[in-house]
């Protein structure tokens, strides 16, 4: 089972590790670690979107550590623990569930980060568990969002509760809670409609999804997860904080990690706001959706 | 838009300013301020460096001007660097005269592809175009359902193919082709593709993009591009670029609070113009790219720029002669209200008081909430014009009695009037200083503090006070401590 986790991280972040060879390479440079060193160092890191906070800290710590001395595999060890330790958190990664059935996951992001898709993954990994999952398309702004989301459930075979385009976010919301309840379902996931996290009649509206599931179903929801493109930069750090402001985010989809992206703006997320990474996705099929470690993350990054 | 970058350069660029002398030193403390600035605003890291170079480049070398202070030369070079490095751009779209023209949108999935198709639909039909849309993604579930509803909303033609349930998705070509045909039947004048994204540009299937490049001739093939995106920004568009040969560039999600530092790195390493941006989810907001004002904005230092183009304009629009006389009349301190009235009126000309608030930093600190600046204004300038002539010329005249007589005729409270002859003499006072100050320290002087503000209600111009004794260390050192926390 690990194993395999292991070699999908690793395919997936294939070209994530592509460019963090060059780190690695990096390393087997003959030499001392110098000013020349660290800025090439500081160059990958940048490239990675790891964002200036992390990157400084991390180039001053190396700096006072190493410099001077020979390029060789403890740097290598240093910069990955140190790595590692940034994304490190008490935290547990596995999803929160409620003492009594339903738990309810509330799922928020931005415009085109893949919200609708990590549903369906997570609605898939959950239906694989031999939970029962029933899903809300409370995202009733964008057109045809309801139909892309009906299509998927169609196809992993949980059902769906549908409001109408246009209509009440929070009541389709209620009433998949509702029904939750009634049929004795596991797990309810509600979509919501893609927000940019500046407007704030769209932020409000997720807040009052988020009361109204709570009041069905008391304590819920027990997971509000981020949905973030690992393709966005620095903005990531912007929009986790606001998304955090208003839900209370309690953990992050990172998306779209089989690319060259690499999501780095994770560590300043993690050190800044303490969202840790519960998800990635790593591909566009339905079981392409992996629990986080930042263990094998790192250590993919590096393998 | 741009106010993550904004607020960082004009961070960086406090630090340069009231250095006396440009050198190479603080050049690149500045600098390093700058790129700092940059990558965060996730602008790819080469860009980055490049610009820095040319930054420097172009400053050393450069005499430092008596009148500016090293700060302001550094603006101008980064203001003229962004927009040179961003522009030129023509938002026009080049239109066949004798058949449909075909425009291709492209794109990875996410950045904002149908939506953008719509706005541009609408755009194009509110400039008297009958365009047709065509659903060319046929990979991911819904695309053709979302562009129909779309179409309907805008009231524009979508031309689709369902492909069948359970069956291998089919090509895109023919489905483009086919809706080519169709719109000349129709008579549409603009055909949008909408093509398929993917997550990632390795997995683009660039294979049928480009036979759609082939074979359906688009006149221009436009690339759709997420504003948040991070440093993989570069890699796409060069790949789409290499592959499709962009027209443009449409930058999406602007009403964000990206920093958007792609809109730097594309132009630069594509040169692939941006000529839209889009900003709202709603389908009517399709702007065209403004370099200008992107860099301005960028830039942040209250758009200084456009603060000195004007004011120089405003200053050539007065004669000489005029100049002449109030600059005698400053000297002499015999700044009266008919002077201040006229200056008013120039500060008028040039532009939105709403914008000048913005343009001028630390002045918007000085807005009382809620309160237009405009309004604020239009007060000020009733109760000058119930003063009688006389008034005017010597504002000390106004007694009690006067002040009840003008706070009547403009609709103001006494106290108020009050209160404005007690702002107006501080900036008399202020104005005899700056007599004697070139017209560049003048405009240093009013874009740093800004004493306009200090016309606003409530608003009051500080003074250095008088403690009346001599302090002792204890208390000097409890000041010290109190200037420290307040900051």
């Amino acid at each position: 089972m690990f194993r395999s986790l292991m070699e999908k991280l690793k395919q997936g972040l294939a070209k994530t590790r592509n460019l963090f060879a060059g780190v690695a390479s990096l390393f087997r440079l003959k030499g001392r670690v110098d000013g020349e060193f660290l800025k090439e160092l500081e160059k990958k890191l940048f490239l990675a979107d790891v964002g200036t906070a992390a990157t400084s800290s991390l180039i001053e710590r190396v700096r006072q550590a190493y410099m001077d001395k020979e390029v060789g595999v403890d740097v290598e060890a240093f910069v990955k623990t140190h790595l590692a330790s940034l994304l490190e958190g008490a935290e547990s990664r596995v999803l929160k569930t409620g003492l009594e059935s339903p738990t309810v996951i509330l799922i928020a992001g931005v415009n085109g980060s893949g919200k609708t898709t990590s549903i369906a993954k997570l609605a898939y990994f959950l239906n694989k568990q031999g939970k029962t999952v029933l899903v809300g398309a409370c995202d009733t702004f964008r057109a045809a969002a309801i139909d892309q989301l009906a299509i998927w459930c169609d196809r992993i075979g949980v059902e769906l509760v549908k409001g109408q385009p246009g209509g009440d976010p929070a009541s389709v919301a209620h009433d998949t809670c509702e029904k939750a309840k009634a049929k004795k379902v596991e797990f309810v996931i509600l979509d919501t409609a893609g927000r940019l996290h500046t407007q704030n009649h769209l932020m409000r509206e997720l807040e009052k999804i988020h009361r109204v599931a709570g009041k069905v179903v008391p304590g819920s929801p027990h997971e509000v997860l981020l949905v973030l493109d690992g393709t966005t930069g620095q903005n990531a750090i912007m929009q986790a904080e606001n998304f955090q402001k208003a839900v209370h985010c309690t953990g992050i989809i990172l998306t779209k990690l089989d690319g060259t992206a690499k999501g780095g703006a994770i560590f300043s997320i993690k050190q800044r706001l303490n969202i840790p990474v519960k998800f990635i996705g790593v591909g566009e099929k339905l079981d392409d959706l992996e629990p986080f470690d930042p263990e094998a993350y790192v250590a993919a990054l590096f393998s | 838009m741009f106010d993550g970058l904004r607020k960082g350069l004009s961070e960086a660029l406090k630090r340069l300013r009231g250095r006396g002398r440009l050198s190479e030193a603080n050049i690149a403390e500045a600098l390093e301020e700058i790129r700092k600035v940059l990558l965060d605003a996730d602008v790819n890291f080469s860009v980055a460096e490049v610009f820095i170079d040319r930054v420097k480049q172009n400053a050393v070398g450069q005499e430092v001007l008596r009148s500016l202070d090293p700060g302001e030369q550094i603006v101008k070079i980064v203001y003229d660097e962004l927009v040179s490095l961003m522009g030129p751009v023509d938002s026009s779209i080049p239109f066949a005269k004798d058949r449909p023209t075909v425009i291709m949108l492209c794109g990875l999935q996410g950045q904002g592809k149908t939506t953008t198709a719509g706005k541009l639909a609408l755009t194009l039909k509110q400039a008297g175009k009958r365009p047709l849309l065509v659903a060319a993604d046929l990979q991911r579930p819904a695309a053709i359902e979302q562009l129909k509803v779309l179409g309907e909303q805008i009231g524009v033609p979508v031309y689709y193919e369902m492909p069948e349930e359970g069956k291998t998705v089919p090509s895109a070509v023919p489905v483009c082709l086919n809706g080519l045909a169709l719109a000349r039947r129709t008579m549409a004048d603009v055909v949008i593709f909408d093509t398929a994204g993917r997550l990632h540009v390795a997995e683009m299937p660039m294979e049928e993009l480009k036979q759609i490049d082939r074979q359906a001739k688009p006149d221009q093939v436009y690339l759709v591009c997420d504003a948040m995106t991070g440093q993989d920004a570069v890699n796409s568009a060069k790949t789409f670029n290499e592959a499709l040969e962009l027209n443009g560039v449409i930058l999406t999600k602007l009403d964000g609070d990206a920093r958007g530092g792609a809109a730097l790195s594309i132009k630069e390493v594509t040169r692939v113009p941006i000529k839209f941006i889009g900003v709202g989810e709603k389908l009517d907001r399709l702007e065209e790219f403004r370099p200008e004002s992107m860099a301005q904005r960028i830039l942040g230092q209250g758009d200084i720029m456009s603060l000195v183009e004007k004011v120089s304009r405003v200053q050539s629009e007065l004669t000489q002669e005029e100049l002449e006389k109030q600059q005698k009349k400053l000297q002499e301190g015999d700044f009266n209200l008919n002077d201040f009235r006229k200056q008013f009126e120039q500060i008028r000309k040039m532009g939105s008081l709403k914008d000048l608030m913005g343009s001028m930093p630390g002045m918007a600190d000085m807005i009382p909430e809620g309160e237009d600046p405009e309004k604020a204004f239009t007060r000020i300038q009733g109760m000058i014009d119930s003063m009688t002539k006389k008034e005017r010329q010597n504002p000390d005249l106004l007694d009690q009695n006067r002040r009840r007589r003008v706070a009547a005729g403009s609709g103001a409270q006494p106290q108020d009037v009050k209160q404005f002859l007690g702002q107006f003499e501080q900036v008399r006072g202020l104005m005899r200083s700056m007599a004697k100050m070139s017209i560049w320290e003048r405009i240093k002087m009013m874009t740093g503090m800004s004493k306009m503000g200090a016309f606003l209600p409530g608003a009051k111009i500080k003074t250095k006070g008088d403690t009346g004794h001599r302090k002792t260390p204890k208390e000097r050192a409890k000041e010290r401590k109190d200037k420290k926390k307040r900051r």
